[in-house]
Order: structure tokens, then sequence, then C-alpha cells
């Protein structure tokens, strides 16, 4: 085990730069994705119920599965991966950004309309910031998820440590096996674990001191 | 650049005998129907708010008050008829540009949770693009007016504040770009009694200093009677039941419907027409924050009095001790554990009792401008004045 760490360290530390790189690029624009999803629903209430089924059933589609269905559609390596990611990616982001936007009281939103302050105004200085520690939450559930899912994007000769994972799969019984297996899977595990501390430390830096709980 | 019309000479607007910086407000035939509602919210409704003054609306809930407030910076627009700011359609000017130069103050300030209270404050001088240092330098002066101190408060969040101060900062936050109309819509009517009052109080102190014409919605009568210039007693669809002085509705209801309203006990709300400064003030001797508390008790009981007041070095009162306890102190300390009672000298005689009551001394503490010492009342000279107000008036 170590000597195949020591061997392939460079690869290794490689493939868990791309798998990084994927899941936090997707994950970028699965946030930016959702809050212009969560502002359009919050202005129609009749797309809450909607948006919320939409992100229920969404997750219970298996990713292979949705991997599988973009090859025809957009051929093998990095776009299926990032199309699947920034999908799923989406979903827990877009829930809590609803339920972050809409708890905002509407009387200081009126409070803030009284004031003077335009719709895009009273949005970028009021809403948002009072619904940020919701959406980062959503956002690290995202994260967490999406270091799995990008994972299994090797299936479609994708970046990232999922390669490993499969090449052990597939070769059970073989010299390597377990150790590519065991490297892929916690490489990954690890990965997620930083990931989440550095957006945690974010997420309170980001956070106003008046409503951090 | 102000475009100045015949009839209207420029000079008089600066001149310094008027303190007016307030705008006078007039509605004419305005109505309000909601959609989807036969019978108007507000039915055809005509009104002249005085520049300078303090109107309070009131009426039972769904009487429409608080939807004519609104109509005034256009969170609602009316159906027909036309709001005028001196002078000036409100619908001359975009919507947010009017909010702008109008405060508006809610219920328990409303002040957004994620901002500090120099955030708060600073905003819409901030929408209004004034000068950084402009805004910094306004935000203390404001800070002060209400009675908070700027280095202690101004970078706290509001839930590091009370009640009472969160609600101070909103008003400060409503007059933050000097604008000529206040609108308040219940601004009081989440904190305590006690508090309340001691809001009451200021904001008629700073109004005396500013002279801004504030529209004032509520609930509470006595309110009404102690803060407004005028009162504007609406009933259902905010038909004006009747728009006079204070005394005036109290001693002159126009109908039933007002009479039911003000209350039966309306010879004892005329309390709440006579501020404490109407009385006469005892001049105790007193102490200063850092005297020996010995020395200033011998002074006090050479005077014949039976305690000890201490004020800071802005002449605010700090501190209210009983011979004894002032005997036991070294240095009188700057802040007193316990509360003192203190009313401002534009408190009702009401007020004044109010909090006599809980205090242990017999007498209450007036303040003036700023918290300025100014003397004491005691009971003695509360009943006396009841006793030749009732003698002077036979009812």
């Amino acid at each position: 085990m170590v000597d195949f760490i020591a061997d392939k360290w460079q690869d290794i530390l490689f493939r868990s730069y791309q798998h990084v790189s994927l899941v936090v690029q997707s994950v970028l624009l699965a946030t930016i994705i959702a809050i212009a999803l969560a502002v359009l629903v919050t202005q129609i209430p009749r797309l809450r119920s909607a948006a919320n089924m939409i992100s229920a059933i969404g997750l219970t589609i298996p990713s292979l599965a949705l991997l599988g269905l973009l090859v025809p559609l957009v051929g093998i390596g990095t776009l299926p991966p990032v199309i699947a990611v920034t999908f799923y990616a989406t979903l827990p982001i877009l829930r809590n950004a609803v339920v972050g936007l809409s708890g905002v009281s509407p009387t200081l939103l009126e409070s803030a309309k009284g004031m003077g302050m335009g719709s895009l105004t009273r949005f970028r200085r009021v809403q948002l910031p009072m619904a940020w520690p919701v959406i980062m939450a959503g956002l690290r559930v995202s994260t967490q998820m999406s270091m799995g899912v990008a994972a299994i994007a090797a299936y479609v000769l994708g970046p990232g440590l999922g390669t490993y994972i499969f090449t052990g799969l597939a070769q059970i019984g073989g010299a390597n096996a377990l150790n590519y297996a065991l490297v892929g899977t916690f490489g990954v595990v690890i990965l997620a674990l930083l990931l989440d501390a550095v957006l945690l430390l974010v997420s309170r830096l980001t956070t106003s001191k008046g409503i951090r709980v | 650049m102000s475009t100045t019309t015949s009839g209207q000479p420029a000079p008089e607007k600066d001149s310094p005998t008027s303190a007016v910086s307030g705008a006078e407000i007039v509605f004419d035939n305005v109505v309000k129907t909601y959609p989807g509602q036969s019978t108007p919210a507000v039915d055809n409704l005509s009104l002249t708010v005085p520049a300078g003054k303090i109107v309070m609306f009131i009426g039972p809930s769904g009487c429409g008050k608080t939807t004519t407030l609104k109509m005034i910076n256009r969170l609602h627009e009316p159906t027909s008829g036309t709001i005028t700011i001196d002078g000036e359609d409100i619908r001359s000017k975009n919507a947010t540009e009017l909010r702008r130069t109008i405060g508006y103050v809610i219920q328990g300030g409303s002040l957004f949770p994620h901002m500090t209270v120099e955030e708060n404050i600073a905003l819409v001088p901030g929408l209004l693009k004034w000068d950084k240092k402009d805004i910094a330098a306004r935000v203390e002066d404001l800070l002060e007016l209400v009675g908070l101190d700027p280095s202690r408060y101004r970078n706290r969040y509001p839930k590091e504040l009370s009640g009472g101060q969160q609600q101070r900062v909103g008003v400060a936050r409503g007059l933050a770009a000097d604008p000529p109309v206040l609108l308040m819509d219940e601004p009081f009517g989440a904190v305590d009694p006690i508090t309340r009052q001691r809001l009451q109080d200021e904001l008629m102190s700073i109004q005396e200093e500013l002279q801004k014409t504030i529209v004032c919605v509520t609930h509470d009568i006595d309110e009404a009677i102690k803060l407004g210039d005028r009162i504007l007693l609406l009933s259902e669809g905010a038909h004006v039941a009747q728009y006079d002085t204070p005394q005036e509705i109290l001693s002159n209801p126009a109908d039933e419907f007002v009479e039911d309203f003000v209350g039966s006990g309306s010879s004892l709300k005329q309390l709440s027409l006579s501020r404490v400064d109407e009385l006469e003030l005892q001049q105790p001797v007193i102490a200063s924050v850092g005297d020996e508390g010995s020395a200033a008790a011998a002074a006090a009981r050479a005077a014949g009095q039976k305690d000890v007041i201490v004020l800071d070095a802005r002449r605010r009162p700090v501190g209210w001790y009983s011979l004894g306890e002032a005997t036991r102190m070294s240095r009188l300390p700057q802040e007193s554990h316990e509360d003192i009672s203190v009313v401002d000298r534009r408190a009702t005689i009401n007020d004044a009792l109010d909090s006599m009551l809980a205090s242990s001394h017999g007498g209450v503490l007036v303040t003036g401008r700023r918290d300025e010492f100014l003397g004491v009342v005691t009971f003695t000279a509360v009943t006396e004045h009841i006793r030749s107000t009732s003698e002077s008036s036979p009812s």
C-alpha cells in the first residue's frame, strides 16, 4: 500500500486536483443556477411546490443512469460529469435558497422598500445576506454529495479519483486492485472532509456577525 | 439650484426665525380600494397635515389608518385623488426616490439584523450617495440625539441591543437623511410601558429641536393625547370622526363614536395634557460623580434633604442615593446599580405619577434637552397641581 502510494503519488495528486476542480466548478455553477431559480420561485408562489418536488425527485435519479443517458447527447469526457454534478448540486442549494429567501420577514422587506431601496438593492443588501447562512448550509451538503457523484464520472472517462475506483473494481483479484480501490475511496473521503472545512470557514467569514448563531 | 417661482420669495425659506424643517402634507379626495373588495379602505379622505407638527392617526383596527400612512410614501397607491408634500404631487417623482426623502419608522425599529447600528443608520444617506465622512459624522450626531453613546453602540448588532435601544436606532435611521417628513407606524408598540414612556419623551424633545412633520399611527389613545399636536380619529373606511387638538377631542368630542373611543376616564386623561414642566421643580443640592460620599451626604443633610442626587460631567443624573447609602460610598460612582426614576420635562403628569410609584424616593427626577438635569418633582407638587386645576375649572 505504502509502496503503491509512493510510486503513484504524482498521479494521485493530479487526479485529486482534477476531482476537486470538477466539484468546485460545478458547485459554483450550481449555486448561481440555484439562487436564480430560487429568486424566481419566491417571486411566483405557485412554483414553490413544483420546485420542492423537483428537488426531491431529482435526487432519486441514480447518477450512473444520468451519466449513461448523457453520453449519447454530449459524448464522453469532461462534459457529462460537469452536467451531472451540477444537476445534483443544484438541488440541495435550491431547496435551501428557497427556504432562506422566503424566510426573510415581509415586514423587514417592506421597511427596506419604504426607506427607498429598489428591488435589486433589497435583494442584494437585505434578502441575500440574511438568507446566506442557510444557502451556505445547502452548499456544503451539495459539495459533499458532489464528491461522490464526481467519482462516478470515471465511468464516462471523466477526470478525477473515480478512475482508481473503477480500475480497482475491474481488476478484482489482481495485484494492485485493492490498493486502487482503497486509494480512490479514501482519497475522495479525505478531499471531501478538507473541502468541507474550507467551506465552513468561508461560511463563517461571509456571514454577518449579527445573524451568526 | 432652486426653481423658485413667483410668489415664493426664496429668503423666507431660509429665514433663521422659522426653525420648522417639516413640510405640509395635503390629502385631496383620496380613495383607496383594494382589488376584490367592494368597500374602499379609504373613502374620499381630505386632510391637511400642517408643517412641523405631530399628527397622530388613531382609530379601531381596520379603519384604514395604516393604509393612509402608507399612501404617503407610496407603499400603497391611492385609487384616486392626490397627495402633495410641500405642494408637490408625490407621483411627480419616482417612488424609490420619493421614499428616500421621507423617514419611515415602524414597530420594533425593524432594524436589519445583519447590519451594525452604524450601517443601519447610514443606509438612506448611502442610497443618496452622501460623502463617507458626512455619513460617519451624521451617524454620530444621530446616536447622540437619541441618547446612545456612539463609541459604545456604533458597531453593535441589533441583537445586542434592548428593545428600547433598537427602537431608538430605528428613529435615528428614520431621521438619517434629514427628511422633512417622518412616518411612524406604531413605533412604540413593542416595548414595555416604562420604556415606551421614555421613548415618547425623547421623541418630543427631538421634535422640539427638529420640527419635522411627523405622522404617527397608534392604537393607544394616551399616546395620541401625549404626543399629538393634533389627533386624527378615524372610523371605518378612514372617515374622519374628528380631527383636532387633544384638548378639543377630550373636552368636546364630536359625536358618540369619539366619546366612546376616547373613553370614560377622559377627565382623568386631562392629566395626560399637563406636562411636568408646568409643575414647580425643586432644586436640591446635587453632587458630582467622583465626589466623596460622606461629604456629599453631609452637604445634602445640611440643606435638609433626605437623599443625594449625582450628576455626571454632562449634568445627566446617574445616581440617586439615600443619605445612609451615600455615606457608605467612598466615591460616588459613574453608574448606579439600580434604575433611577427619571422623566423628561415634556412627560405628562400621568407619566410622572407612574414613575413615582416605581421610585423609592417619593419623587422623580426631571431632565431636559439631551438628558440634562432640571430638578425634582415630588408627589406633593403633583397633588397641589391637581387641586389647583380642579379648583380653577369646576366641572
